[in-house]
């Protein structure tokens, strides 16, 4: 998709209806902080299927929230192929996905996952991290021994589209952040074809101080105004 | 036999001993459960600094006023005290894993006496993922274990070699129990501290892990 300024400023039924079926999506977001609720529901009510969805969790699924909460919903709505992530186990439902065979689910550190963003984002082909070696995680992995320690060789992740969540924008796509919900939000406006950003505001060019602005606009193709659900006003 | 004691004892217990170990001016982590605790007891005259790994460095407690855009690695929502900062993912991790946290305080499920553990995983179960776990045991300078001393069907934690699959291998730099402080020194499993219900002997026979024991042997601080 070509950028134009202003950026676009779409309705999240909208913006999701670029997220087709078989294609993957990072879901910024850490526990219930930083998720782009207002798409992530959007793309639920889509109904699109066979989701690879690339999150540092699965958000929530129990018996407060059966239908889930954030991205969990995906899970839950079983529109989901395929899950990279740190941690899912506040989502009942992925681990009893995965234990039926109807998910695929690869289980990353956490430190491991967002610098494979990174990579992804930022040009790089791999990189070694300490991080599990020695655990049934390094289990399959290529290995590498550098000055007497033990590294495992990380490939990047990129993704189709990445739903963000930021504070404010102006309307160039320069993003700033607020409080825990950066979190994963920023690498993965790097590191995706399509990047669609939720945000609370969108100020005009100037209004953002440069020093303070996290994610340049260069890297955010569309820009959704934030909804009124109970975790989109709350967060 | 382990005396029994009440649970919140325990809990406090534990959490109060590893605060009195944390040094003016560290850097650290604590996980979820007993671990969350420690930072009641963060002694006054020292100035600790909390990172969760969701990116805050400087996490101060609960706020009267909860917003739920400034929350713990648990999902707690939390303050920011004076002087705090907040990076993303990536950066937090990066002081994780290069070593700018003194010490992360972690519970298990085992530790061994090589110092590994295993707290992500019980295969047969639903499989919660390891989260931010592995890349703090490696990265931290010092890991704390903040265990009961037997698990619920009174088997020891403390064991001779981990079962469960690992968070990491022979990271574990100190073991605090309601019962004992056991610290890694030179290579050995060593039993620095220990409560007053118990007797050397009583404790060691509900340990799986062979302890050496101190010349210093005192009694657990805190209590």
């Amino acid at each position: 998709m070509k950028k134009t300024i202003p950026r676009p400023v779409i309705s999240a039924e909208e913006a999701v209806s670029f997220i087709r079926e078989g294609m993957s999506v990072m879901i910024g977001g850490f526990n219930y902080g930083g998720i782009p609720y207002t798409l992530v529901d959007a793309l639920a009510k889509s109904g699109t299927q066979n989701l690879y969805l690339i999150a540092n969790d699965t958000a929530y699924a129990n018996d407060e929230h059966p239908e889930g909460v954030g991205h969990g919903k995906l899970i839950v709505n079983g529109q989901v192929r395929k899950v990279t992530a740190s941690h899912v186990g506040l989502n009942r439902e992925t681990g009893r996905l995965f234990n039926e065979g109807r998910l695929d689910l690869e289980l990353v550190p956490q430190g491991t996952f967002v610098e494979r963003i990174r990579c992804g984002g930022f040009g790089l082909g791999g990189f070694l991290s300490p991080t599990g070696v020695g655990t049934v995680y390094e289990e399959g992995k290529q290995t590498l021994e550098i000055s007497g320690k033990k590294y495992i060789l990380e490939m990047p992740l990129r993704a189709d589209v990445a739903l963000i969540r930021a504070y404010k924008a102006d309307t160039w796509g320069n993003l700033v952040y607020i409080g825990t919900n950066r979190n994963f939000n920023p690498l993965m406006a790097t590191a995706a074809d399509l990047v669609i950003a939720e945000v609370d505001e969108i100020v005009e060019p100037g209004e953002l101080d440069p020093d303070c602005i996290v994610t340049p606009g260069i890297l955010v193709d569309v820009l959704v105004l934030k909804g009124d659900g109970y975790y989109a006003s709350r967060t | 036999m382990l005396p029994a004691l009440d649970d919140e004892i325990v809990r406090h217990r534990i959490a109060k001993r590893i605060a009195l170990d944390l040094e003016d001016q560290a850097v650290v982590n604590l996980g979820i459960g007993i671990p969350t605790l420690v930072s009641d007891y963060l002694p006054s005259d020292r100035h600790i600094v909390l990172q969760t790994e969701n990116g805050v460095i400087g996490a101060g407690p609960i706020p009267e006023k909860p917003d739920l855009r400034f929350i713990g690695a648990g999902g707690r929502p939390l303050s920011l005290v004076p002087g705090s900062s907040i990076v993303a993912s990536d950066f937090s991790f990066g002081l994780i894993r290069g070593g700018h946290l003194d010490a992360t305080v972690l519970g298990t499920l085992e530790v061994d006496e090589e110092g590994s553990l295993a707290n992500w995983w019980i295969p047969g179960k639903l499989v919660p993922g390891m989260g931010g776990a592995m890349d703090l045991v490696t990265g931290a300078k010092n890991v704390y274990v903040a265990t009961t001393h037997l698990d619920k069907k009174g088997r020891p934690k403390l064991v001779k070699k981990c079962t469960l699959p690992l968070t990491g291998v022979g990271v574990v730099t100190t073991i605090v129990t309601e019962f004992c402080v056991v610290r890694r020194q030179e290579g050995k499993m060593t039993l620095c501290e220990i409560a007053p219900e118990v007797s050397v002997e009583e404790l060691l026979a509900n340990t799986g892990m062979t302890l050496a024991v101190s010349r210093e042997l005192r009694t657990m601080l805190g209590i």
